[in-house]
């Protein structure tokens, strides 16, 4: 349970490995120990982040998922549960894609629409069923200000995430009165792993920086954050921005 | 006859602090049969009896499953005035029995600091009053109780009587059953007048010798401390101390109609105040408005039971005044002996810039067998919170000091504490289990609080 002062009981990161998963666990346990369920596929950085959030002082439990497989979410979701209430599940795994590539293969956009855009739905239906039946819980989902308005450099990225945010924001909506909320987070450039080796954009952020969001957003009880913060600003110009001039930006 | 099928209607469910809401299909219980056929018709996610929701946090919640609302059967079932002793069904408050019984020459046994609790409340939370350290706790003035347990049998247990499962739901928070029906003994009084001595004490040592000298004069005592003050007036305090006037003790006037009792709510909060109206200011200059208007030493002062019992209780809503996002009440206990973590998490709450008014110290005299019972010999401080970015951390730190001084804190105040600190603070937990897996094996009997604590 989330008690009446915002700590957390248990966490479930769905993409557990990736980096803003990590640092908002990392962040949680600087308050308290808590349950922590790392759902992501079987790999070695998997069981290296289970060893290094249990030696953070967490209870950390491992439940296989992959994007890729349409049976995983329920699976997974339903694993989850096994010991005990979800308090907040953080949907955080996405991939970038390279931009080259996906202006011309098909494939690869069938492939980077089905991680960032079909699963998250999937993950998100599952959890919001799991949470009404709970009666309490805090869904919040990896977004990014790239869906805000998709520009020709990343377009399919910002698509997927275009899609990914009107789903959890409608969810938001379609939960209220049932314990249950959404909280859709839209970060700018953040150094990560995912983003590693290319030129950070102005406004750059960091995984623990997401972190502090999340956790502040959720014990305030936000639907949506941006960050940084400034952000919210940044795109509700560009998206007013005309055409002519928003396609020859260099962002 | 209640239909839970067309009664039940799922509702957000908060506790008196009004913090972390969770939706539940709330039922009205008028009988046994009521009851029965919610247990049989209940869901994954359990059941929980509630009664007036004044437990501060969690307690009467139960997110996403049932909840018996119990202030539905709320009749006596039969009086016995030579002894003292009333039958009673659970969901009766304590302000309905004070309003039948004191002008019969009975009271409650112990009070709260609200009246408005049901009997089923006072048990399942064993709360405790101004007479500790006299009376002990509300369960030790239980006969029996009658509980519903999850196989479908009413039991009726008592001290003499399966008294492992009766001391498990003196304070067990609901967790073994539900309570339907009471026998309690009550206090004889002559009138229904108190003759109160109040004295003002400049710090907290100076309080803790009073009370430990004076104490045991007192059917009731306790102190209002200024929690704000810092420095030499750390812990400045306003001390009433009470008994019931006999007849002859009154003025001649009052003679003619010695238990004459009414207790109306004068006035109620509209749910309009925003966050932050109680802050460091406003809280500053209304505790030194309280103790400088309080008398330095005054002896034998009449007041009636409202005015001496349950002073904010005239006040309808007053939770409302913390605004939105609610206060937690802080209340723990440390043993004798360990007054120097008392003076040090006093020292902490008034420097943390963390405003809180009236703030009670009582002295407990001893416990009772109840296993997750909270008064244990020793000192008692409550003290109320706004929830303020923060409070988390320090409220987590202070827990520490309790623990390490040896003492606890009270599940019925509870809102945030952590399961690990919980159960060094209550070592009877495991024999509160035992009792629960014999009688509820399943954990059909659960709640917010229990989940957070894993009970």
């Amino acid at each position: 349970m989330i008690d009446a002062l915002g700590s957390v009981g248990s966490l479930l990161l769905v993409g557990g490995t990736s980096d803003i998963a990590v640092a908002t666990a990392h962040r949680y346990l600087r308050e308290r120990p808590l349950r922590v369920v790392v759902a992501a596929r079987d790999t070695p950085r998997r069981a290296a982040v289970a060893a290094e959030l249990r030696s953070a002082g967490a209870a950390v439990e491992v439940v296989d998922f992959d994007a890729d497989d349409p049976g995983s979410p329920a699976r997974m979701v339903t694993a989850a549960a096994a010991g005990g209430d979800v308090d907040v599940a953080l949907v955080a795994f996405g991939q970038l894609g390279d931009a080259d590539r996906l202006r011309a293969d098909s494939g690869a956009v069938a492939a980077l629409a089905q991680v960032n855009f079909v699963a998250p739905t999937v993950v998100g239906t599952e959890l919001a069923g799991l949470m009404r039946s709970q009666g309490h819980g805090v869904i919040v989902a990896l977004s990014s200000v790239a869906g805000e308005r998709p520009r020709a450099s990343n377009f399919v990225y910002g698509s997927t995430k275009a899609g990914l945010d009107a789903f959890f924001s409608g969810l938001a909506d379609s939960v209220v009165g049932t314990g249950v909320s959404v909280l859709v987070v839209r970060p700018g450039f953040v150094r990560t792993k995912m983003t590693e080796g290319m030129t950070a954009a102005p406004l750059a952020t960091t995984p623990d920086a997401v972190a502090e969001a999340i956790v502040s957003g959720i014990r305030r009880g936000r639907h949506t954050v941006w960050v940084p913060g400034a952000m919210r600003w940044v795109m509700s110009a560009l998206r007013h921005t005309p055409r002519a001039v928003f396609r020859r930006l260099p962002v | 006859m209640a239909d839970p099928g067309t009664a039940a209607r799922p509702v957000p469910l908060h506790g008196w602090g009004r913090t972390a809401a969770t939706p539940a299909l709330l039922t009205p219980v008028h009988d046994d049969e009521g009851a029965l056929a919610l247990l049989a018709g209940r869901t994954p996610r359990g059941l929980l009896a509630r009664g007036l929701a004044r437990s501060y946090g969690d307690a009467a919640q139960n997110a996403g499953g049932g909840v018996l609302d119990m202030t539905a059967s709320d009749r006596v079932l039969a009086v016995d005035l030579a002894a003292g002793e009333v039958e009673v069904e659970a969901g009766i408050s304590l302000d309905r029995l004070m309003t039948l019984f004191v002008p019969m020459g009975l009271f409650v046994p112990v009070t709260a600091g609200t009246r408005y609790v049901t009997v089923g409340g006072a048990i399942a939370a064993d709360i405790h009053g101004k007479n500790h350290h006299v009376a002990g706790s509300f369960a030790q003035h239980v006969r029996w109780l009658d509980l519903l347990t999850a196989d479908g049998r009413v039991r009726r247990v008592g001290p003499e009587r399966d008294a492992d499962l009766f001391w498990a739901t003196a304070g067990g928070m609901g967790l073994t059953g539900v309570i339907l029906r009471a026998r309690v003994r009550m206090k004889p009084i002559e009138s229904s007048q108190v003759l109160v001595d109040t004295d003002r004490t400049p710090d907290l040592d100076s309080l803790m010798t009073l009370l430990s000298e004076t104490d045991h004069l007192y059917d009731y005592s306790v102190a209002w401390i200024d929690c704000v003050a810092t420095g030499r007036r750390m812990g400045r305090s306003v001390l009433t101390r009470g008994r019931f006037a006999a007849r002859d003790e009154l003025p001649a006037g009052k003679r003619t109609d010695p238990l004459r009792y009414s207790g109306p709510v004068r006035l109620s909060v509209p749910d309009v105040f925003p966050p932050g109206v109680l802050n460091v200011a406003t809280v500053t200059a209304f505790n030194e408005l309280w103790y400088r208007t309080s008398p330095r030493r005054r002896r034998g002062q009449l007041q009636g039971i409202p005015a001496f019992f349950h002073p904010l209780d005239g006040v309808g809503h007053w939770n409302r005044v913390y605004g939105p996002r609610g206060f937690v009440q802080y209340q723990f206990t440390v043993p004798f002996g360990q007054e120097e973590a008392m003076r040090e998490a006093l020292r902490r709450i008034s420097h943390s810039g963390h405003a809180s008014f009236l703030a009670v110290l009582k002295r407990f005299g001893a416990g009772n067998p109840g296993m997750l019972s909270y008064p244990s010999p020793g000192w008692t401080l409550a003290l109320d919170i706004p929830v303020v970015t923060g409070l988390a951390t320090l409220l987590d730190r202070l827990d520490e000091l309790v623990l390490g001084a040896g003492g606890r804190i009270y599940l019925a105040k509870d809102s945030r504490l952590r399961r690990e600190t919980f159960e060094q603070m209550y070592p009877r937990l495991e024999d509160f289990r035992a009792v629960r897996r014999r009688v509820d094996p399943d954990g059909v009997f659960t709640s917010d609080l229990a989940r957070r604590l894993s009970l």
